[in-house]
Order: structure tokens, then C-alpha cells, then sequence
């Protein structure tokens, strides 16, 4: 009886929920551009998928296109080259994780160490230069270094005695040339992050350390790396969210179209935009585009959720 | 902070040098020396080779040293600003009214989505969280992009694609933590509302994060190439680092067809160009704001980088 007055007083759901909704207007005001953003550029092009399961034909759109079920995938298949690209892919992006990582949390740990606060803001600053400028300077400047005819390097190479290296028609130096190339890039970035973690650590630590008679070795060894593991884990974990997803810019700028170097640098997402861009096979760059977002999607999943069952601390989400 | 910095600095001061401190030091400045002069003299060479004339440099290569100085390649790039000064005009455009709504649409949504009194806050985060986990691929949201928001060679295309983003939103969100709830609270018992919260109480309070979203904006706008390598083939409406990328490529292009053994007749003229050097002083034109921006503004990167610890 007195259960059933309650639940008559009670406003409906959707007028609690109406009730709610009033009360933060403004809030929900104020996330309204941002909402509109993202299901425009990024729902609606999920949803989009559906492309990857048509012959897409672009005056038709989306919707008119005929369906052809799992064709695109077999010629994503049939063409051989969905393995080795998404091996490359993956091995390109594992080394520059690893490289990158070792790089980055190294310089931040010798700065660190450094006396002279003038000697480590400059080079702080020198390290953090190459982030700023686009990948298609990167390409002029190394064509300024490494060029055949008037690359300084080659200069150097021919002035004590040797011949001149092309790098741009042996792809072989690439796996080498890409991880430099990237890490002279992004490490400056990196470094500054793990130092500003470093600067966060408890001072105490060092001091009670220096007490106990620790020399540098040990100081890094038993404070400072352990200190910097929980940046390093989500660093990991974000690059790993993309790890399918190959650096367009880096390939594209430097590789593009060399078919001379392709055998050893081409990668899903150079794959993708040739499909788009010069054979305009939608469907099939759909269905490629679809695997890799799979693929990433999977990765981080799993590796988060070892990550949370080991440590929930770390773990992205 | 302030005594956190005096602590290490008189912990340092007395700390007995030792052997080991000195050989890891000595390490120090050789690596950090070496990998900091790897990352600038890249630059100098660029620049230096700018102001060389074409045969000195096609004479000696690349090299840090000026053998024959020479503005040349400048004078020819200025002869016909035109393309120029429409790349810059778009990219300076673009940079600045891009720039200004991706911080105010960052900071705005990332203030609502950590209020502690928003029922929703958990659910729209996921909703946006949610898109840097999975997304649809490049296709359809280039079809999206070009068949239904008509981005084909329309300014748009240079300025939506990077206005909102969910990192920053992060970084956003993680900063707007740490200013205090009472702010909001006591506001709202005084009858404000939350526009007038967000934008008399908060956003002044945080021009930390202003400065950090807006940097990371700007340059994300400055160095942009592939929007306009999907979306533009109007030479009037190309961004600036894809003018410089088509004109590398094109004097690329031009040294190979001559290397092939193309008729000589039609090309004798154009193969005269300085092509080296313009390509270098090309280099120098579009990237020299950054570079002279770079001092002045990389301590607020640095800065920057510690007020949003990336997590979701």
C-alpha cells in the first residue's frame, strides 16, 4: 500500500531525466559545438564504414551504392600484399616505440643530471626544434644532407676517398634511415615529458639517498627509472592505440611514390592513400582502412587490459 | 615549487662531487651535446645554402661553409610573390581563427566534462574518449568531407579538420581539475549561470592552458600539408608547407626529366633556374616564423607539456 503512493508521486523517468537535462541547459549548451563536431567527423564516418561492404561509386553516395558483400576483402586479400604491409606497419611503428622510448627517457635522465642550467635549457631547446617544423621541410632537409649529387654526406664520403651513397634508389638504408629520421623528430618532445616527470619526483628521495651513500647509478637505477615507469607505460599504451597506424607523413614525405624504395617502407596507410588518391578504389582502401582501425582497436583493448589487471593504476581507461 | 627547486639546488651544492657523478656528467654533455647539435645544424645548413649562389653550391654540394654569398634564389622567389603571398595569407588566415576556436572549444567542453556536478559528465567523456580508440579510416571521412561538406577547394577544408580534438579536450579537462569546485559552487549559490562561470571565473583562470591549447593549435595549423593535399587544387588556396611541398616536388620533376634526356630546347630555360638553392630559400620563407617564434615560445610548450598528464 504505501510502496504503491510512493512510486505514484514519483515523476516519470523521462520527467526526471527532462528535469536533469533542464537544470544543466547551459552545460549542455556549452558541449553542443564539440558534440556536433565529433558525430560529424567522427560518427557519421564510423558509420560510414559501410562503404568497405559496397562497390562505391562517388556520384551515387553512400547510400545508393550497391552493396557487394565481402568483395572488397577479397581483393584486399587476393592482392598479397595485406600481410606484408601490415607487417611493416607494425614492425616500423614497434621500432619507433622502442627507439624512441630508450632516446627519450636516456636524454631525459642526463639532463637531469647536468649542472649547468644554462647548458640544459639550451640543448632542452635545440632538442625540442625538429618537432616544430612539418615533415615536408624534414624531406628538404634531408635531401639537403643525404642527396646524391650535393648532399653534404656524400660530399664528406667522396672528399676522404669513398663513392657516393644514393639512398634514394637503395632501400635497404630505410628501416635504418626511417627510425632516425623519426626519432631526430619526436624526441625532443618526449624528453621534455619524461623530464617534467622528473622534476615532479620527491626531492627527499635523492637527499635520503645521498645519505645512504647511493652513487649515480644506483640513484637512476632505484629512483628516477622507477619514477618514470608510470609515464612510460601510458606513453606506450597511447602510441600503441595507433600501432596499425603508420606515420603518413614521415612515409609520405619521404618515401611517396619511389617505387625503387617501396619494397622495404611501403605500409597500410600509403597503401590506403594510392588506392584513393590515383586508382580511386574506394571500397577496397574502405575495407583497409577498416582492418587497421580493427586491428588498433583490438590492440589496445588487449594490452590495456593486461595492463589494468596487472596494474589498474596504469591503465588508460 | 619555489622550495622544491632550492632543496634539489642545495642538496646539488653539497653533494661531495664523485667519480661516478663525473663520468656520468661527462656522458651527459658529450650525448646531450652531440644529439642537440644533430638537431640544429640541420637548420643552419638549410639557411646557409639559402644565401649561396646556385653554382657555388653545385660546385661544393651542401656544406656549412658560405663560399659565395648570393641572393639569388630570394630575389627569384620574390619575383613572382603571387603564389607566395596567397600561401601565407591562407595559412596566417587559417592558423589564427582555427587556433582561436579549437582552444575555446577545447577548454569549453573539457570544463563541463570534469564537473563534478554534471550527471552526464561520465557518458559524454566516453563519447568523445570513445573516437580516439576506434574510428572509421580515412575513406569515409574523406568521402564525408568531400561529397557531403564540399570541402573541395574551400577554405573549410584548411580550417575544420583540426578545430576540435579529443586531446586536447584531455589536457583541458586534467587542468580544469585542478582549479578549485568552491569556485564554481559558490558562484552558482550566488545565481550565476554556467556560461557566465565558464567565461568570467574560469577561462581567466586558465591562461596557462589557453597558451598551452593555443600553441599546439598554431603550429598543428602552421605545418598542415594534407588537408591540402586532399582538398585543394587551387593555387590560391593552398596552405603554405603544401606550397613549399609542390614546389620541391616540381623542381624535383623538372631535374629528372633533364637527367632523362628530355628535349633540351623546351626545358634549357627553366633548367637555368637555381633550383638547389630556391629550393632551400623556399625552405627558409615558409619555416622562418616558426623558427624565429621558437625561442619566445618554447618555454610555454615545456610549460605546457606538465599542466595536462595524458590521462583519460
Amino acid at each position: 500500500m504505501q510502496e504503491s503512493i510512493v512510486r505514484l508521486n514519483r515523476p516519470s523517468l523521462w520527467k526526471r531525466f527532462m528535469r536533469s537535462a533542464w537544470s544543466s541547459k547551459f552545460l549542455l549548451l556549452m558541449l553542443l559545438p564539440s558534440v556536433a563536431y565529433v558525430i560529424i567527423f567522427s560518427y557519421l564516418p564510423m558509420a560510414g564504414i559501410v562503404i568497405a561492404f559496397k562497390k562505391f561509386s562517388y556520384p551515387k553516395g553512400i547510400f545508393a551504392s550497391p552493396w557487394v558483400g565481402f568483395n572488397n576483402f577479397k581483393f584486399l586479400m587476393m592482392s598479397n600484399k595485406l600481410a606484408f604491409l601490415t607487417r611493416n606497419t607494425l614492425l616500423y611503428n614497434l621500432a619507433f616505440i622502442t627507439v624512441e622510448m630508450t632516446v627519450e627517457v636516456c636524454f631525459a635522465i642526463l639532463i637531469n643530471e647536468l649542472i649547468s642550467k644554462k647548458f640544459k635549457r639550451i640543448f632542452q631547446s635545440f632538442m625540442f626544434l625538429p618537432y616544430f617544423i612539418s615533415w615536408v621541410v624534414v624531406a628538404a632537409i634531408v635531401q639537403a644532407v643525404f642527396g646524391y649529387e650535393y648532399g653534404m654526406i656524400n660530399g664528406i664520403i667522396e672528399g676522404l676517398g669513398g663513392s657516393r651513397i644514393n639512398i634514394y634508389a637503395n632501400s635497404n638504408y630505410w628501416p635504418f634511415l626511417l627510425v632516425l629520421f623519426r626519432v631526430w623528430k619526436m624526441a625532443g618532445y618526449g624528453t621534455v615529458v619524461y623530464l617534467a616527470t622528473i622534476t615532479g619526483i620527491d626531492p627527499q628521495l635523492y637527499e635520503s639517498s645521498a645519505i645512504d651513500g647511493a652513487n649515480v647509478w644506483q640513484r637512476v637505477r632505484y629512483i628516477t627509472i622507477p619514477s618514470l615507469i608510470p609515464t612510460m607505460i601510458i606513453m606506450f599504451l597511447l602510441a600503441l592505440g595507433q600501432v596499425f597506424r603508420g606515420d603518413f607523413g614521415l612515409f609520405y614525405q619521404l618515401i611517396g611514390n619511389n617505387a625503387a624504395l617501396l619494397p622495404k617502407t611501403d605500409i597500410l596507410d600509403l597503401f590506403i592513400y594510392r588506392a584513393l588518391a590515383s586508382t580511386s578504389d574506394f571500397g577496397m582502401a574502405a575495407a583497409a582502412g577498416l582492418y587497421q582501425s580493427v586491428l588498433c582497436f583490438i590492440t589496445i583493448m588487449i594490452v590495456n587490459g593486461i595492463i589494468k589487471k596487472w596494474q589498474p593504476d596504469y591503465s588508460l581507461f | 615549487m619555489q622550495s622544491k627547486g632550492a632543496t634539489i639546488r642545495i642538496a646539488r651544492r653539497n653533494r661531495i662531487v664523485r667519480t661516478d657523478q663525473r663520468v656520468f656528467n661527462a656522458l651527459g654533455y658529450t650525448l646531450v651535446t652531440l644529439f642537440g647539435l644533430a638537431c640544429v645544424l640541420p637548420f643552419l645548413l638549410i639557411a646557409i645554402n639559402s644565401f649561396t649562389s646556385e653554382s657555388a653550391l653545385m660546385h661544393n654540394g651542401y656544406s656549412f661553409i658560405l663560399k659565395e654569398f648570393s641572393l639569388q634564389a630570394y630575389s627569384l622567389s620574390f619575383k613572382n610573390p603571387q603564389r607566395i603571398l596567397w600561401a601565407y595569407r591562407n595559412t596566417v588566415c587559417v592558423t589564427v581563427l582555427g587556433t582561436a576556436i579549437a582552444v575555446f572549444m577545447a577548454s569549453m567542453t573539457g570544463y563541463v566534462l570534469q564537473r563534478r556536478d554534471f550527471p552526464a559528465r561520465n557518458a559524454f567523456s566516453l563519447f568523445f574518449f570513445f573516437t580516439t580508440l576506434f574510428n572509421g579510416g580515412l575513406v569515409p571521412w574523406y568521402i564525408m568531407c568531400t561529397r557531403y561538406l564540399s570541402f573541395r577547394n574551400n577554405y573549410h577544408a584548411l580550417l575544420l579538420p583540426m578545430m576540435f580534438s579529443v586531446w586536447n579536450v584531455i589536457i583541458a579537462k586534467n587542468f580544469m581539475k585542478s582549479i578549485p569546485y568552491e569556485i564554481t559552487e559558490s558562484a552558482k549559490v550566488d545565481g550565476a549561470n554556467d556560461l557566465t562561470i565558464f567565461f568570467r571565473l574560469i577561462l581567466p583562470l586558465s591562461t596557462p592552458l589557453l597558451a598551452t591549447l593555443g600553441l599546439f593549435s598554431a603550429l598543428a595549423y602552421w605545418n598542415d600539408w594534407y588537408n591540402s593535399m586532399l582538398f585543394i587544387t587551387k593555387e590560391n588556396k593552398m596552405s603554405l608547407q603544401y606550397f613549399l611541398q609542390q614546389m620541391i616536388n616540381s623542381i624535383q620533376a623538372l631535374k629528372n626529366l633533364v637527367t632523362m634526356g628530355a628535349s633540351a630546347s623546351a626545358l634549357s630555360g627553366m633548367v637555368s633556374l637555381p633550383q638547389e638553392t630556391l629550393k632551400m630559400a623556399m625552405t627558409v620563407i615558409t619555416t622562418g616564423p616558426i623558427i624565429l617564434l621558437y625561442p619566445l615560445v618554447q618555454r610555454y610548450f615545456v610549460k605546457g607539456l606538465t599542466i595536462g598528464a595524458v590521462k583519460g
